[in-house]
C-alpha cells in the first residue's frame, strides 16, 4: 500500500520499474558496468599519478634555489660606443664555477618566513673522487645539516644498512657504489676534490670519512653516485667554507610548487626551480594520460547515457495507454514528465551503486593481484569517498538528463492517441 | 485532495453548442467528423449514445471527456466553458469533473485493485492518505470485489477488471461518467453486471452517465438515448 510520505510520481516511477523488473535489471547492469569502469579509471589514474608524484619527490625536494650561473659580458667599445654595439664577434660562455648562494643565511631567513613553504634546507654539493685501494669512483658530495634535510628527502626510510648518522667523519652511500668498492659499514673511504681555481690535484682537499649508512634510492645511478656527508664536511672538502650551493625546499601545496617558485625567484632575485619545472616531460605524460582517461569516461558515460535513453524511449512505448488512463484522469503533464525522468534518475543511480560495488571489488582484486616482486602492492590505490559520491551524482544526473527526451515525449503524448494505441 | 474550482453541484453538467470537429485542417485530406453538434446532459440523467462504428461517438465522447479539443463550437461543463482553457486547466477540471470506463479496462497493471481506485485521488492530491484509502476501500465494496482488492489488476478476470475501472472512474465522484463501450469485452452476464452497477450508481448517487453502447437492449434501459449518425445528432 502507498506510504503517505512518498509521492505520487515516486510510487508510480518505482512501481512501473518493478514491474519491468527484467528491463531495469538489464540496464542497471549495463549502467553498472559503464560506472564500474568509471571508477575503476579513475582510481587507477588517480592512485598512479600519486604514487608516481610520491616517488619523485621522496628522492627530491619540491623547490631548489640556485646561485645564479655566471655569464661572460660583452665589452664595450668605449665611451662613444652605439649602445648594443659590442666588440667580438664571437661571445664564449664561461664555465660555471662551484659557488655558494650569496648571503644565503638571509634568504633562507626570508623564504623561511613565507606561509607556504613547509622546510627549507642548506645543502653544499660538488664532485669528488672517492678511492679504496686500487678502485676509484667520481661521486657526487651532498652536504647537508640531517635534522633538515631528512625532512625533505627521509634518507632513513631508504637505508638498507647503518644509521643516517652524520657526524663531521661519517657518509652515507648507495648500495651500487658500496659494492663496486667492496664496502661496508664502518669501512673507511677517501674522497679527494679539486678545487676550483685550479685543475693542478695538489691544490684539493682529501678527506678520509667511516661508512655510516648504505642507501637504496631505487635508482641503480643515483645508486652508485650520490654520497651524503654533514654540510660542515662537504663545505670543507670542496672548499666553500659556510656557503651552500643550493637551498632545498618542501612546500605545503606539492602543485602549486611552480607558482611558489617564481614567486620565491621574485621576491629574492635567487633562481629558484620547481619540480614540476625539473619534471616537465613527466607532467606531459601525466597530462596525456589525463586526457586519454578523460576521454574514455565521457564515452563510457555517453554509452551509458544512450544506453538509459533507448530502454526509457521503449518504456515510453510500452506505457502508452497508461500514459493515456493516466492523463485522462486528471494527471498533469508536469507529472507524467516527472514520473519517467525519475525512472530515469533511478536507473542511473541504480547502476551507480552497482558499479561502485563492482568497481570497489575489482580495486581490492587490483591491489591483491598486481604485486611488485617483493610482495607489495604495485601501487597503493585510494577508495576515496569523494570518487564513489561523484560517480553517484553523476550516474543521477546522466539518468535525468537521457530521459528527458522520452519524459517529454511521454508528457507530450496525445491521450485520445495513447488510450486508442 | 485537490479543490475542484468549478461547481459539480450544477443543473447542466454538459452543454454543447454546434461543436465542430475537423481532422487535418486545412489539407487536402480534411474530414470534418462531428457537424454542428448541439446536446445537453442534466444533473442526474442517464444516456446511451448509440449509432454505427465511424459515425462520431467516440470522438463526441472524447470532446466532452475533455481529452480532445473541438474544432469549433462551444462546451460548457458544469458551466465552466472549455474551449478557451489552456491544457493545465482543462487537465484539472477533467480529473475533477469527469470520470472514463473505456471498452478495454486500462487497469495500470503494476498496482492493486484497491491501488488503482487510488490513483486519480493520489495523482491529484500528490500523497496518498487514510481518507483516500477508505473512499477506495468503500468503491471497492461497492462494486464487489473487496476479496479482491489486494489482487493485482492483471490478475483480475476481465469482468472484475471492468468493475474495478468503474470503481476508478468514481474515485473523484465526478460531474459525469463516460462509458465509452464498456461492456463491448464482456460476456452477457458480466455486460450486465457492469451495466446495473452504473444504473445503481446513477439510481443512489445521481452520478450522470453517458454510456456508449452497440447493445440496444441497455441503451433501451437508459433514460434517454442520444443517436449519433454521420457525425449529426438525430431526433
Amino acid at each position: 500500500m502507498f506510504k503517505p510520505w512518498v509521492p505520487f510520481e515516486w510510487i508510480v516511477a518505482i512501481r512501473f520499474l518493478r514491474e519491468g523488473r527484467l528491463q531495469t535489471l538489464f540496464i542497471v547492469a549495463g549502467v553498472g558496468i559503464g560506472v564500474a569502469v568509471i571508477v575503476f579509471m579513475s582510481a587507477l589514474m588517480a592512485g598512479l599519478q600519486s604514487n608516481f608524484i610520491r616517488r619523485v619527490l621522496s628522492s627530491q625536494a619540491h623547490i631548489q634555489l640556485l646561485p645564479p650561473k655566471e655569464v661572460t659580458r660583452a665589452l664595450r667599445q668605449g665611451d662613444d660606443a652605439v649602445p648594443g654595439e659590442v666588440e667580438g664577434a664571437i661571445v664564449q660562455p664561461p664555465m660555471q664555477r662551484l659557488k655558494s648562494i650569496d648571503q644565503w643565511q638571509a634568504v633562507a631567513a626570508q623564504i623561511r618566513t613565507m606561509p607556504d613553504v613547509a622546510v627549507i634546507a642548506p645543502v653544499a654539493a660538488g664532485s669528488a673522487l672517492v678511492v679504496r685501494g686500487s678502485a676509484n669512483r667520481a661521486v657526487s658530495v651532498v652536504g647537508i645539516e640531517p635534522a633538515l634535510y631528512f625532512r625533505i628527502v627521509n634518507l632513513e626510510d631508504k637505508l638498507v644498512r647503518g644509521k643516517a648518522l652524520l657526524s663531521g667523519s661519517d657518509i652515507l652511500i648507495g648500495t651500487e657504489l658500496a659494492s663496486d668498492l667492496g664496502v661496508e659499514i664502518g669501512d673507511k673511504l677517501r674522497l679527494s676534490t679539486v678545487t676550483a681555481a685550479s685543475t693542478d690535484s695538489s691544490t684539493g682537499s682529501t678527506v678520509t670519512l667511516t661508512i655510516a649508512g648504505i642507501f637504496d634510492l631505487g635508482n641503480k645511478a643515483a645508486n652508485g653516485r650520490n654520497t651524503f656527508v654533514a654540510l660542515r664536511t662537504a663545505q670543507s672538502l670542496l672548499g666553500l667554507a659556510g656557503g651552500a650551493t643550493s637551498l632545498e625546499m618542501t612546500v605545503r601545496d606539492v602543485y602549486a610548487a611552480e607558482l611558489i617558485a617564481q614567486h620565491i625567484t621574485a621576491a629574492t632575485g635567487v633562481q629558484a626551480d620547481s619540480w614540476i619545472k625539473t619534471n616537465a616531460e613527466f607532467f606531459t605524460a601525466v597530462s596525456a594520460q589525463t586526457t586519454a582517461n578523460i576521454a574514455i569516461r565521457f564515452f563510457v558515460g555517453l554509452s551509458v547515457a544512450f544506453g538509459i535513453a533507448s530502454v526509457m524511449a521503449v518504456v515510453v512505448v510500452q506505457r502508452a495507454r497508461e500514459i493515456g488512463i493516466l492523463r485522462a484522469m486528471g494527471i498533469s503533464q508536469a507529472q507524467i514528465m516527472r514520473l519517467f525522468l525519475l525512472q530515469g534518475g533511478l536507473l542511473g543511480l541504480a547502476g551507480a551503486v552497482v558499479g561502485s560495488a563492482i568497481g570497489a571489488g575489482v580495486l581490492m582484486l587490483w591491489q591483491r593481484m598486481a604485486l611488485n616482486a617483493d610482495g607489495t602492492p604495485l601501487f597503493p590505490l585510494v577508495m576515496d569517498p569523494v570518487l564513489f559520491a561523484t560517480a553517484l551524482v553523476l550516474a543521477m544526473l546522466t539518468g535525468l538528463g537521457a530521459a528527458f527526451a522520452p519524459a517529454r515525449r511521454a508528457a507530450r503524448l496525445d491521450p485520445v492517441v495513447a488510450i486508442g494505441g | 485532495m485537490g479543490k475542484a474550482v468549478t461547481d459539480l453541484s450544477c443543473a447542466a453538467v454538459v452543454q454543447l453548442h454546434d461543436v465542430r470537429k475537423r481532422y487535418h485542417p486545412g489539407t487536402s485530406i480534411e474530414v470534418e467528423v462531428l457537424h454542428g453538434i448541439g446536446l445537453t446532459i442534466r444533473r442526474g440523467e442517464f444516456c446511451a449514445v448509440v449509432g454505427p462504428s465511424g459515425s462520431g461517438k467516440s470522438t463526441l465522447l472524447n470532446i466532452v471527456g475533455l481529452l480532445d479539443r473541438p474544432t469549433s463550437g462551444l462546451l460548457s461543463i458544469c458551466g465552466e466553458q472549455t474551449t478557451t482553457l489552456a491544457d493545465r486547466a482543462l487537465t484539472r477540471l477533467r480529473g475533477h469533473a469527469i470520470g472514463f470506463v473505456f471498452q478495454h479496462h486500462h487497469l495500470i497493471t503494476a498496482f492493486s485493485a484497491l491501488e488503482n481506485v487510488m490513483m486519480p485521488m493520489l495523482g491529484a492530491a500528490g500523497f496518498a492518505d487514510e481518507a483516500m484509502r477508505q473512499r477506495a476501500a468503500s468503491l471497492i465494496a461497492s462494486v464487489g470485489l473487496t476479496p479482491w482488492e489486494n489482487n493485482l489488476a492483471g490478475n483480475l478476470s476481465g469482468g472484475q477488471q471492468q468493475r474495478v475501472a468503474v470503481a476508478r472512474a468514481l474515485a473523484m465522484d465526478p460531474a459525469v461518467l463516460l462509458a465509452d463501450e464498456p461492456t463491448g469485452n464482456l460476456d452477457t452476464q458480466s455486460a450486465d453486471e457492469v451495466f446495473s452497477l452504473l444504473r445503481r450508481f446513477n439510481t443512489e448517487h445521481g452520478t450522470t452517465v453517458l454510456f456508449v453502447t452497440h447493445n440496444a437492449a441497455l441503451a433501451a434501459r437508459c433514460d434517454k438515448t442520444i443517436e449519433v449518425v454521420d457525425g449529426r445528432i438525430t431526433d
